[in-house]
């Protein structure tokens, strides 16, 4: 099948180095301590922060950092054909994993002591990048949370499909069975925290994808960070004094 | 926006989108841009010498903020005051909580803190007044002062060695709060004052302001000095305790009434209001609001509807106004 057309086209029309129109809202669960919602075009997903508060399992309690856990979801209307998911299959086990430790690398966990930090993740809508979009929602839900944290985590896909590296793969170009590469960065450390690929790819033409897909990640922090910067002043100026 | 669920129609968005714009327009005046978000630099004179606060960290040589909101510099100091985050206690804070668990010599209370705060047994007067070393039978009787699920009022004594959050409760004014509501809202709108006991005179409602966010709203407790009225009455009182018939009528006789109750509905109501909008959180912003809405005759769910928001958003804006143009 034809992913690119020789004019440079995909098949939903972008170029193959343009990402897929990025919004985030802040604040959408009232009783949440931190909410966001990400989107990545038709990918969508909530995320809801809940803590630092007191360790439920006290066995679970640590006595110099915090503990960060993670539960992902997939609603059963995300996807096209509605299928009833149980909770804990095996993939969802493994992003809730990835999403918890690319988190926890960059919260400052030392200094919330005997304190348990939950994040929820859940996907609205699929249409591949569900990952990244995951992560990006986390990032903004932990940073509304007032959660201290050392970077904004910030994650980004990018495939090789017809010869040619693309950026923000969706659903269609995500099961075309080529190599799908998603990267996790710290735009200030400029550091890698995440780095899969279900494929083989050679060497030098991963390097390719991978500069794709970083590039990616940093228009998704410049992003962010803007809607941060915005919803600090929105209630910098509610509050007033 | 955040928070607000409400459908609102042409005018009404409009005319709120102003006032906030107004708003906008005078914090402007007041700050300079020092808002910063998560892994932004801070600019600082390195010459001067640079103490490092909450909320920043060191990267290469530069100050980075970890979090979102307004630096804030005290001398060498500098420091990032969060908006939206838990609360941080400060000894001396007076703070509302909900016991969540009785245990031995001690209740667990949630507070907004990352942990859940200890009110000693021993860090607690004892309903009958009398200053004297806490009994096995005391302990026993815990449940008497408070049980699960109560809000209670307490002062924050500090940290423990191991890190726990104390709270004590020594004076007649701290304790059990009983017919009212308790709201919670972002710790960020209430401003550490003097004063956080309020009685409203005019409806006969109390008002706390709880620094952790967590606040009161309920009918006015006559504070008494047990110490004095105790001797007088403790016999009558056992007298009461003694007949169930007696008491029962007592209870009766202690129904809030229901203009009273109406009342603490409008106060919690307008705290509802306010926080949604994000404002600050003082009394005088309360009692206006609630003026507001009697003097407007809106019933009690009106408060919570979108015309009602409009009306505390403009008066925000015409209050910040008039406060600007003083200075």
């Amino acid at each position: 099948m034809e992913y690119v057309t020789p004019e440079g086209f995909r098949l939903d029309g972008r170029r193959p180095m343009e990402m897929r129109q990025l919004r985030a809202e802040i604040g959408v669960v009232s009783r949440a301590d931190g909410s966001a919602v990400f989107e990545m075009g038709n990918t969508k997903v909530i995320a809801a922060v809940y803590g630092p508060r007191e360790v439920k399992n006290r066995s679970e309690q640590l006595n110099d950092q915090a503990l960060v856990r993670c539960e992902y979801s997939m609603a059963n209307f995300s996807t096209g054909d509605r299928r009833r998911k149980h909770k804990g299959d095996r993939r969802s086990t493994e992003i809730s994993l990835v999403i918890r430790q690319t988190m926890e690398a960059c919260i400052l966990t030392h200094l919330m002591p005997r304190s348990q930090i939950d994040i929820f993740v859940q996907v609205l809508q699929a249409d591949g990048g569900t990952r990244s979009a995951c992560i990006n929602a986390a990032t903004l839900a932990l940073a509304d949370a007032g959660i201290p944290m050392s970077d904004l985590v910030t994650s980004c896909s990018a495939g090789y499909l017809n010869n040619t590296p693309l950026l923000d793969l969706n659903y269609v170009e995500d099961s075309a069975g080529g190599p799908d590469v998603t990267v996790g960065i710290l735009p200030k450390l400029d550091k890698v925290t995440l780095l899969q690929m279900d494929a083989k790819l050679p060497m030098n033409i991963l390097e390719n994808v991978m500069q794709l897909a970083t590039e990616g990640c940093k228009a998704v922090a410049n992003y962010i960070r803007e809607v941060l910067l915005n919803n600090t002043k929105q209630l910098e100026f509610r509050r007033g004094v | 926006m955040r928070g607000i669920q409400l459908s609102f129609n042409k005018t009404q968005k409009l005319r709120l989108d102003k006032a906030l714009e107004q708003l906008e327009y005078f914090s402007s005046k007041l700050n300079s841009n020092a808002i910063v978000t998560v892994s932004d630099t801070i600019p600082v004179n390195h010459e001067d010498g640079v103490l490092k606060g909450h909320g920043t960290m060191e990267l290469e040589g530069e100050v980075v903020a970890t979090l979102c909101g307004v630096v804030e510099r005290v001398n060498k100091l500098v420091y990032v005051r969060p908006f939206r985050a838990r609360y941080k206690p400060e000894i001396g804070d007076i703070i509302v909580g909900r016991v969540i668990e009785v245990a031995p010599k001690r209740w667990r209370l949630e507070i907004n803190f990352s942990q859940d705060a200890v009110l000693m047994l021993s860090s607690m007067n004892l309903p009958d007044g009398i200053q004297r070393r806490r009994t096995a039978v005391d302990e026993l009787n815990m449940r008497t002062i408070f049980e699960e699920y109560d809000v209670i009022c307490a002062e924050v004594r500090g940290f423990q060695h191991d890190g726990c959050l104390h709270l004590q409760a020594r004076s007649q004014k701290y304790g059990k709060l009983e017919r009212g509501q308790l709201l919670t809202i972002s710790p960020y709108l209430v401003k550490r004052q003097k004063q956080h006991f309020h009685h409203i005179d005019q409806y006969g409602i109390d008002l706390i302001l709880g620094c952790n966010g967590f606040i009161w709203v309920g009918e006015h407790v006559e504070v008494k000095d047990d110490m004095i009225e105790d001797q007088t009455n403790k016999s009558e009182q056992q007298n009461n305790k003694l007949s169930g018939l007696a008491s029962h009528q007592n209870q009766e006789h202690n129904y809030t009434p229901l203009e009273l109750r109406q009342y603490i509905c409008r106060a919690a109501n307008a705290v509802r209001v306010l926080s949604t909008l994000g404002f600050m959180i003082t009394v005088d912003k309360i009692m206006d609001a609630v003026e507001m809405s009697t003097s407007k005759n809106l019933n009690i769910h009106e408060m919570l509807g979108a015309e009602f928001y409009v009306l505390v958003a403009e008066r925000e804006a015409e209050r910040r106004s008039s406060s600007s143009k003083k200075r």
